[in-house]
């Protein structure tokens, strides 16, 4: 919760994770592979705040004790911990599921747990999608697309391995799918970051599924928004949008934020901290605060006001998850509308 | 000039195809060295080890190709440092094979189409910024949709805008229109608003994209001033 000139924000972190990325856990001969991942990642944590900037070995791996002040201390209401594998690379997942679910414990209230899929592991990775459901009760997944496995490195959602997954999802109700594009794909002559399979789709599961596109898409940010302004069931992940560009290239934050206001509209954009590459705290205030400049070269863009942020920060994916937002925190008119109140917690 | 500034040079004219940017300015040339014999040896170095091997790729390739064209020069190696795919494009580059013979089984064709589709990106991103430009000395929809490839002020933008036509076979003599569309065809004066949206989208994609692989490349390597490319 975070307030600001008098407002209420109910904040809603729909992307982190709590990963192993420590030395332990790299897969023997893979560990080219699992080291520059993480360092990676670690290289994205740079573009935000240096008093926010944590230790590689720190990176690599920290506790539960840590994610409850980085997440929670930092006003943080509810979290969606998003799963994702690379077992060729590190030995027990990144973040599996049973890694997140070791959190649900402690902060069941505030944790929402999210599963995965891959379509090349065929029957097997179904049968594994129906017990998680069962054992978690899963309201969305992550898919990673650029996940490698057993000589692949990546697939499309339009694969037709893919359609049985997504049928299984429809099915169970776990409707939320989070893309998540990487750099590799098969065929690998093709840009892996294309968003056209995410379109076709979300077409065909509108009203079904929802695809929330994380890094809204980027590097394909353009092809995100013509798709996603078309497509009802398309949001747009913020998670990479504030983390890598807010404190780093602030007039390119602005102005991706303009276009995303335009195109996709505040109901469709969804915050998302992507923790531990980033920490929340300075993200939600960030976005607090921000405000479109009042110059020339933004005149084209929506204003984004204090009802927007509430919708952004928290409300939009408190909707998606069917999570119920106190009275406090929710848009005036909403809240004295007894019909316009968002769905019921299940 | 020396043979060494004449590589540098010739390294220039290499763009990254997915951000249309010269690989010099980019900072993605670690170390270039030229020998008394004419033996060259570049090292590339990207944001990140995951960087797509397709882009990737086919900067190696065209880094190579742009250094053998220098008659001086008597052998080319250019490695690629800190790729999660390094070993299979480096093994391809230096025997001059193509994309689809460093990942058998894994492609489905060549990088033709690849490098088209981000060749119209570009383009469209260039002329966003060659149309406000237009706009903004005063100019109005009909007035800037009636200029000619001739009319346009001599911009960096508007001389890679000339050269991206070239390249895909789009009409780009001194009459055809200053602004095109994707067929080659002018534009209209009532089509200009809606085209330009989506083209400063474009060309604001294109250019974020290539802020964040600049600050990445920079907290990876440290500093990569374009100044230390020739060290």
């Amino acid at each position: 919760m975070y307030e600001k000139d008098g407002e209420k924000y109910y904040i809603f972190d729909s992307h982190l994770h709590f990963w192993d990325a420590s030395p332990d856990n790299w897969v023997k001969g893979a560990e080219e592979y699992a080291k520059g991942w993480i360092e990676c990642f670690h290289a994205y944590q740079g573009l935000g705040p240096a008093d926010t900037h944590w230790s590689l070995e720190h990176f690599q791996k920290y506790s539960v004790e840590d994610f409850e002040k980085d997440v929670f201390g930092a006003g943080v209401d509810k979290a969606v911990l998003q799963s994702t594998y690379l077992k060729e690379w590190y030995t027990n997942g990144f973040n599996d599921i049973d890694q997140n679910a070791s959190l649900l414990d402690r902060f069941g209230d505030r944790l929402i747990l999210n599963g995965r899929w891959d379509p090349r592991e065929g029957t097997a990775g179904l049968e594994q999608l129906e017990k998680d459901h069962a054992q978690y009760g899963l309201k969305g997944c992550k898919l990673y697309t650029a996940e490698w496995y057993k000589g692949s490195r990546g697939w499309k959602l339009t694969d037709p391995e893919a359609i049985p997954f997504l049928d299984k999802c429809a099915e169970l109700g776990i409707k939320n799918m989070h893309v998540h594009k990487g750099p590799t794909i098969w065929p690998l002559d093709k840009d892996a970051f294309d968003v056209s399979d995410v379109d076709h789709v979300a077409t065909d599961y509108n009203g079904k599924l929802n695809f929330i596109v994380e890094h809204v898409g980027l590097p394909r940010i353009e092809d995100f928004c013509f798709m996603a302004t078309q497509e009802p069931n398309v949001y747009a992940g913020l998670s990479v949008v504030v983390g890598g560009l807010m404190h780093a290239r602030p007039q390119f934050f602005n102005k991706v934020m303009g276009e995303l206001l335009f195109w996709v509209g505040e109901d469709k954009m969804t915050f998302g901290s992507d923790y531990a590459i980033w920490e929340p705290k300075w993200q939600i205030e960030g976005l607090l605060n921000w405000e479109m400049p009042d110059d020339l070269a933004y005149s084209d863009y929506p204003r984004l006001d204090a009802n927007g942020k509430r919708k952004i920060l928290g409300l939009n994916a408190a909707k998606l998850y069917d999570v119920e937002v106190p009275q406090e925190f929710r848009i005036p008119e909403e809240a004295a509308d007894p019909a316009a109140a968002v769905g019921v917690e299940g | 000039m020396s043979l060494k500034s004449r590589v540098i040079a010739a390294l220039g004219t290499v763009y990254d195809p997915e951000l249309d940017e010269p690989i010099t300015t980019l900072g993605f040339v670690g170390s270039c060295v030229v020998t008394a014999e004419g033996d060259v040896s570049v090292r590339l170095r990207l944001p990140t080890p995951q960087c797509a091997p397709n882009f990737a790729y086919l900067m190696a390739a065209d880094a190579r190709s742009a250094v053998r064209r220098l008659p001086e020069v008597r052998g080319v190696t250019v490695v690629l440092e800190d790729h999660y795919t390094g070993a299979e494009i480096n093994a391809a580059i230096g025997r001059g094979e193509e994309f689809a013979s460093a990942f058998p089984g894994e492609t489905a064709g060549d990088l033709d189409a690849l490098r088209e589709l981000f060749q119209r990106k570009a383009l469209l991103a260039r002329q966003a910024r060659v149309c406000q430009r237009l706009l903004d000395d005063g100019a109005t929809p009909e007035t800037v949709v009636a200029r000619r490839v001739a009319d346009l002020p001599d911009t960096p933008d508007a001389v890679r805008v000339a050269a991206l036509r070239a390249a895909l076979g789009l009409p780009h003599d001194g009459d055809a229109p200053a602004l095109i569309a994707g067929d080659g065809a002018g534009l209209t004066a009532a089509d200009l608003p809606m085209w330009l949206r989506r083209a400063k989208l474009v060309s604001l994609s294109l250019e974020a994209n290539g802020g964040m692989c600049r600050d990445l490349l920079r907290v990876r390597y440290g500093n990569t001033d374009e100044e230390e490319v020739a060290s």
